[in-house]
């Protein structure tokens, strides 16, 4: 019997070995993919990379992550957040002008903002209604709102913001810096936390959370009001590099931070997501938007037709080697 | 006479109902500390429905609930777990996308602060050294990579743990289900031990044998009733059998005329994609063939396949006559909810209703009424919506749907589900006239009673077939072991 059982265990533990070395190639990927964009910079314009290098092209990579770490707390939740992008627009208005005229209103403000996020998880979950409606129809709500408040670009960032962003540590870039700040505290505090193991449980079963005893209204609306924290994270961090504000400023975010995630290898359903995948797959992105295109001297009208393919491509190799059978 | 050890749940006059469906016709159940209860009976006997009550995952719609003594008022599964009653279900409760330990966590609230994941580990780990000797598990392995036996073992092991909150009763819903026979005996004797501790345990399984041996107390349910209950010793296995209530037995002799196998024409000869072996699904004209095994191990996707092939060259599938499905789950992919009765069970014969260009009204109404007088549907009128009708209707409106059209071979995927037992019977006999009238039957369903229906029976296991038994060779233990070993 025992002789058995453990010649059965054989094939087992070579599966398993198999698939943690699959995992291990998937986890890989995002770096990978980064280390080739860099990689294709260096061969077109070495002088970028460099200190100040770096500091130029990632600088806009920070206000990303941040969406794409806030995007990447819905899609745990096997949700998604199509209102991201005007939310941190609209952010980035009051941050322009109530932050700096009145920063007690302003920061009300914002806290408010993460209590509506909050709202609408619990709204998602009370009344079984799908995220993407429901968020879509926010993302109407936060554009007109920034619309009213800023009507056309202007508003100016208050001071300390801008020397914050403006920091220019010793020897690492900032931006570099930041991501690694940022995706340290996700991981920690979604990947760690014994808190963060529940909110991961409720996208992957969320019957057997709440068999156990845990509050699926709570685990909703925590997961949504980390997105709007986020959100609001990223809005100031935009207009602490931009200056200045625009209702539109954030609309691209939408998708990038979607992509981001997927990109570094979260799933939509399932509660898989990587914190710092999520902020390599960010910063590959803001790399491939914009520099590596214009060294590799395609003309701006093709940039984001190119970037899509770039991102279609990198996809595309992660399904390659995902484990078959093993998305259950 | 009077036993010594308190009773630690009551359950009084328990009664459910899903929608027009009676799970739990008043269920009275106890349980005494250091027992463990044995719980026994068909599928859809409503074992499972009284678990989930006890466990607070179902709120009953009448009756009490009463642990140690006390009334309990908004029964919750958090309740429940306060007072330590553990479940371990059918459907696996473990969170793939999480490592082990983690999902011990998740039954342990008091796991949290600093360094929770290693005392997370040690505890699950532990326990799974303790019950499973030699599992081979890791506290850090993802759940979604471990096979089933491994993920049941974790699930049973986590069960088990106690923190903060006591133990007191463990619920096993067929827990050995998934496991081999050593991991089983492994399990058992646990069990064993930690009832002799003092710990409760209700324990339920399709296997009579370990039933009878590893329990004190056996109580039979038939019919959302407990209809017998007893000291294990007082029961045998046929007694066990009679009181279950085998309402097969009668019926079997009805289907004695069946053809000889292999005289009439060949209808369908299909190997499952992932067929590893020689073995092959066949079926002929008039036969009614049964496709049996756990629920999502391919079944479907074989009805599927043969559907598809019936229009399209398909590798691997060839079906010689017209094919109509009766879908399962009948709100997803059966009815349309916003057409009347006879739009619904006309829509696979629109060739035979058609007038010129449009479809005549009259024959429609035709075809409907006959087959609404032929199999009973129950309504006045047939042009009224479908969703008029209850479930069990709604379901032969599907049934008519194939029959009235001329499709030679009807595929059914689990075409009972949730229906009450009178329209199942009527069910039986629709088909058994309809295959003696030359219509071949594909039939998936999970419940044995109805493979007993059937002339042939292939059982599935992870896509494949494993098992080709005959009516006369049927029984549940077969299909259920063959349902769970390896194919070789």
């Amino acid at each position: 019997m025992t002789a058995a059982s453990t010649a059965a265990a054989q094939p087992a533990a070579r599966t398993m070995g198999k698939l943690k070395a699959q995992r291990l190639l998937r986890a890989l990927l995002p770096a990978l993919s980064l280390a080739l964009v860099l990689m294709a910079i260096a061969t077109l314009n070495p002088r970028a990379i460099s200190y100040f290098g770096f500091t130029l092209m990632l600088n806009l990579a920070i206000p990303i992550a941040l969406a794409t770490i806030a995007q990447m707390f819905v899609i745990a939740g096997n949700d998604l957040d199509l209102s991201i992008g005007p939310f941190v627009g609209f952010v980035g208005c009051v941050t322009a002008t109530w932050l700096r005229d009145t920063p007690l209103v302003g920061i009300l403000m914002l806290l408010g903002c993460i209590g509506v996020y909050a709202a609408v998880g619990a709204l998602i979950y009370l009344r079984n209604l799908p995220s993407i409606v429901v968020t879509l129809g926010m993302s109407f709500v936060w554009q007109g709102l920034a619309i009213l408040l800023l009507p056309k670009p202007g508003g100016r960032a208050p001071d300390w913001l801008l020397t914050t962003m403006g920091v220019k540590p010793p020897l690492v870039p900032f931006p570099i810096l930041a991501a690694l700040l940022i995706a340290a505290v996700a991981y920690f505090g979604l990947m760690r936390t014994s808190y963060g193991a529940i909110l991961r449980g409720s996208g992957g079963n969320s019957v057997a959370i709440g068999r156990a005893g845990w509050s699926l209204l709570k685990a909703k609306m925590a997961l949504f009001a980390l997105t709007g924290l986020f959100g609001v994270l990223s809005g100031l961090a935009l207009i602490g590099i931009t200056t200045s504000a625009d209702a539109n400023i954030g609309n691209g975010y939408t998708l990038l931070s979607i992509a981001g995630v997927i990109l570094g290898g979260g799933e939509f359903v399932g509660g898989r997501v990587s914190p710092v995948g999520a902020v390599i797959g960010a910063l590959t992105l803001a790399l491939a938007a914009s520099p590596l295109l214009t060294f590799m001297q395609i003309p701006p009208d093709w940039q984001v037709a190119a970037n899509g393919a770039i991102l279609i491509v990198v996809l595309a190799a992660r399904v390659l080697i995902s484990p078959k059978g093993a998305e259950r | 006479m009077i036993v010594a050890s308190p009773t630690i749940v009551e359950l009084d006059g328990v009664e459910k109902h899903f929608g027009a469906v009676r799970a739990l016709g008043g269920v009275d159940l106890r349980v005494q500390r250091g027992e463990c209860l044995g719980l026994v009976g068909h599928n859809g006997a409503g074992k499972s429905t009284l678990m989930h009550i006890l466990a607070g995952t179902a709120v009953p719609d009448r009756g009490r609930i009463v642990l140690s003594g006390e009334e309990q008022n908004g029964y919750s599964p958090d309740q429940a777990k306060q007072f330590g009653i553990r479940c371990v279900f059918q459907e696996l409760s473990l969170c793939p996308n999480l490592t082990v330990a983690e999902n011990a966590r998740i039954l342990h609230p008091a796991l949290s602060g600093f360094n929770w994941r290693r005392a997370a580990g040690a505890l699950i780990v532990g326990k799974l050294d303790e019950i499973f000797p030699g599992h081979g598990v890791g506290a850090s392995d993802l759940v979604q990579d471990l096979p089933i036996g491994r993920r049941q073992m974790v699930e049973v092991a986590r069960a088990f743990t106690a923190t903060d909150q006591p133990v007191r009763l463990v619920i096993l819903d067929e827990p050995t289900s998934s496991l081999d026979a050593h991991t089983a005996a492994q399990l058992l004797a646990f069990m064993r031990r930690t009832v002799a501790a003092g710990v409760s345990c209700i324990f339920i399984s399709h296997l009579l044998g370990e039933v009878l041996e590893n329990c004190d107390r056996i109580v039979v349910m038939r019919d959302g009733k407990s209809v017998a209950a007893d000291a294990a010793q007082a029961f045998d296995r046929d007694k066990l059998v009679t009181a279950m209530g085998d309402e097969t037995q009668q019926r079997e002799a009805s289907g004695g005329n069946h053809l000889a196998r292999g005289r009439s024409p060949l209808r369908v000869r299909a190997r499952s994609m992932r067929q590893i072996g020689v073995a092959e699904l066949v079926a002929h004209e008039g036969e009614v063939i049964g496709l049996a095994g756990l629920a999502g191990h391919g079944q479907t996707d074989l009805l599927l396949a043969v559907f598809s092939a019936a229009t399209r060259a398909r590798a691997g599938v060839e079906v010689t006559a017209t094919v109509a499905l009766v879908a399962g789950d009948r709100q997803a992919d059966g009815i349309f909810p916003l057409w009347s009765i006879s739009e619904n069970i006309g829509v696979c014969s629109l060739g035979k209703l058609r007038q010129g260009l449009l479809i005549s009204q009259r024959r429609e109404a035709a075809l409907a009424n006959f087959w609404r007088d032929k199999i009973g549907i129950r309504t006045p009128d047939i042009r009224n919506n479908i969703l008029s009708l209850s479930g069990g209707n709604q379901q032969k409106a599907l049934f008519a749907r194939a029959l009235g059209s001329d499709a030679r071979i009807v595929l059914m995927d689990d075409p009972t589900r949730g229906v009450d037992v009178g329209t199942k019977l009527e069910v039986y006999d629709l088909i058994r006239e309809e295959a003696q009238a030359g219509r071949t039957f594909l039939w998936y369903t999970t419940e044995t009673d109805e493979l007993k229906q059937c002339d042939h029976v292939y059982v599935f296991r992870n896509g494949t077939i494993v098992a080709d038994l005959t009516r006369d060779e049927l029984t549940e233990q077969k299909v259920i072991q063959s349902s769970f070993t390896e194919a070789s």
